[in-house]
């Protein structure tokens, strides 16, 4: 019978939003082909994220649970996904394009001599191939792709698929791990935000150069608080050193596609846009009528965002108490 | 030291899409063509390495048609030494592993204490190539530097994942990406211009075959209905809010 493989990423013992939403699609296409469906999870003290997984409807888990597994390493996730993938025979292997989804999916189509389509954001069969969209020139437009030969890799774009919850058996197979030393992490350093983090969020909002100044982000963190959402900025509020590169959305910093994205003081720059116009919700809030952030907004005020951000915030409270 | 830099061109950012005649690429006519962003950091570090140890080779290597040697002869005029071109018809949006494996041949044969590579190449959005490098040339990959630091024959890297920062070391030779803030670009001065025109360039065919993919079709996104104005002063926030709560259901 055929097989899907999907990689559930995870760090410190956290299933990523992301990794289920791959579960859920995994899921779907295997129902389609009556395939199976195995899921891979590797780290350190996981196992109890197999009863996780099986409840997205693993049939089967591939763990690779041992303490040589945090820090991350590359070289040795590709090698457990390698060895899962020789394990199942899958012909599809669906990852997120998470960064280290990305790593990995790349690592591991190299090793397997697979093809790889990243940033995927629809998935079907066609017969026996697998055809998906994946967006190019940065959303500009998009491509419909086939699988000419299996197996093939694909990363999800985080936020576009569902996950739902449904059974599936869950038997484990533990796997061997050797711990390939070639690349070391010798640091890792975590910020602790008590806000979703840019590529998870559902809701973002975000802050360009119209808010002048870092100081003035506190509007723009008190509303993201309100509504559990993460914050954003553009590259002209990066570059102004007011905000991390982290933060930053668009061509050069992260792509988004939370369910709500609030624009404040941006002017919708296309570089801008690439990043985040596959939101389902744009909100645009600009004192420039013309600005371009107002063509893929679904809704926008045009006002001073000093007057409006904390208007938007009481109101928020106020609903939503 | 013996750098080899990989270089795409690819479509300026600021460029409209427009659907070629076959249906699967872009009508490459009134389009203007830059080097890759990324591959601009990977070229600024590799000769920021050079000029630190004194001599050194760098070179860059491009797989493309004819059409991409202006990107690669832009490397030059920063101050890269030569040029290979591995020439294909038509590789814009080809498949990653095959362009990898081409690539990688060609290096084998360089023997390179340092490949540089961009984190992603803006037209194709594939973000794969540099790691498969790795792969196929049994060399560690330090993917999206933001940082570089070379000791000892150890390369050491910083660079962002989701919440925070990761410092990471492997041995050279080693594959290291650019992420943006790795460095700034150096402008090509006119000096550097006039010298890259006499700067070697090789040209080499090759094929891409066995390619794992096949593109069916390019389509533009579905156009968005005008959105709506809900208000022109804080008045109109309390609206806004119960728009996305009650019609969009975003919150
Ligand atoms: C290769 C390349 C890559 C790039 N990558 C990115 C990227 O990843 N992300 C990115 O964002 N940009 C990127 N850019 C830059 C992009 O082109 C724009 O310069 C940038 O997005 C502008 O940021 P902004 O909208 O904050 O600033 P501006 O364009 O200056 O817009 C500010 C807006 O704020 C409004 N405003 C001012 N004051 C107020 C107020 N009090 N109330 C309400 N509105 C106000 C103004 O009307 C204006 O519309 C890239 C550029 C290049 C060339
Ligand atoms: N055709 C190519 N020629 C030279 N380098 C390339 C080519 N395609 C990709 N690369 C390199 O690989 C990086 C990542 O590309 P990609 O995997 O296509 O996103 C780019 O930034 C380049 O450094």
């Amino acid at each position: 019978m055929s097989q899907i493989l999907v990689f559930a990423e995870q760090r410190d013992g956290q299933l990523k939003s992301y990794a289920l939403e791959a579960i859920s699609e995994g899921r779907r296409l295997a129902d389609k082909a009556g395939a199976q469906l195995s899921v891979c999870l590797i780290g350190s003290g996981i196992a109890d994220l197999s009863t996780a997984v099986a409840g997205y409807g693993a049939d089967t888990v591939y763990l690779a649970d041992d303490g040589g597994l945090t820090p991350y390493s590359p070289a040795t996730y590709a090698k457990l996904l390698a060895d899962a993938l020789t394990a199942t025979s899958a012909t599809v292997v669906l990852l997120s394009s998470s960064s280290m989804g990305r790593e990995l999916s790349a690592l591991l189509a190299a090793k397997s001599d697979a093809s790889l389509l990243s940033d995927v954001v629809e998935t079907n069969w066609d017969g026996d191939h697998l055809v998906v969209k994946r967006p190019v020139y940065a959303g500009k437009a998009f491509l419909r792709v086939a699988a000419k030969r299996a197996p093939v890799v694909v990363t999800l774009r985080p936020n576009v698929f569902n996950a739902a919850e449904q059974s599936g058996s869950g038997t484990v197979e533990h796997m061997a791990v050797s711990v390939d030393q070639s690349v070391i992490v010798t640091d890792t350093s975590l910020i602790s935000s008590s806000r979703p983090e840019l590529t998870e969020a559902s809701i973002i909002v975000s802050g360009g150069r119209g808010m002048g100044g870092s100081e003035n982000y506190k509007i723009i963190e008190e509303l993201a608080d309100t509504l559990g959402a993460a914050v954003g900025a553009s590259r002209a509020s990066v570059d102004a050193g007011w905000r991390s590169h982290a933060d930053q959305v668009g061509q050069t910093g992260k792509t988004v596609s939370p369910n709500l994205y609030i624009a404040c003081g941006i002017s919708g720059a296309i570089q801008h846009l690439a990043g985040m116009n596959s939101s389902k919700c744009i909100v645009a809030i600009n004192s420039d009528p013309e600005a371009p952030i107002f063509k893929v907004a679904d809704y926008g005020i045009v006002a001073d965002l000093f007057d409006v951000v904390p208007a938007l915030n009481d109101a928020a409270k106020e609903l939503l108490a | 030291m013996k750098i080899v830099v990989c270089v795409k061109q690819v479509p300026d950012t600021e460029t409209k899409v427009v659907i070629g005649s076959d249906g699967k690429s872009i009508d490459s006519a009134d389009v203007k063509y830059v080097m890759n962003p990324y591959d601009e950091y990977a070229v600024e570090e590799a000769l920021k390495l050079k000029e630190a140890a004194g001599d050194g080779e760098v070179i860059v290597l491009s797989l493309g048609g004819e059409e991409v040697q202006p990107a690669m002869r832009t490397a030059m005029a920063m101050g890269v030494d030569s040029g290979v071109l591995l020439k294909v018809e038509n590789a814009a949006l080809a498949d990653g592993l095959s362009i990898a494996k081409a690539l990688a041949e060609e290096i084998k044969t360089m023997e390179p204490d340092l490949v540089l590579a961009g984190k992603i190449a803006i037209d194709g959005y594939g973000h794969q190539v540099a790691s498969m490098l790795g792969e196929l040339l049994d060399m560690p990959v330090l993917p999206t530097a933001k940082s570089l630091e070379m000791a000892d024959g150890k390369a050491t890297i910083k660079r962002e994942i989701e919440g925070g920062t990761e410092t990471v070391t492997a041995n050279t030779p080693c594959i290291i990406t650019a992420e943006k803030g790795l460095n700034e670009p150096r402008y090509p001065a006119l000096k550097g211009i006039m010298q890259a025109k006499r700067k070697p360039l090789e040209i080499k065919d090759v094929a891409l075959n066995d390619e794992g993919v096949e593109v069916l079709e390019m389509s533009l996104p579905p156009k968005k209905p005008d959105g709506r104005i809900v208000g022109e002063g804080p008045e109109a926030a309390a609206e806004l809010i119960k728009l996305l709560r009650d019609e969009a259901q975003v919150i």
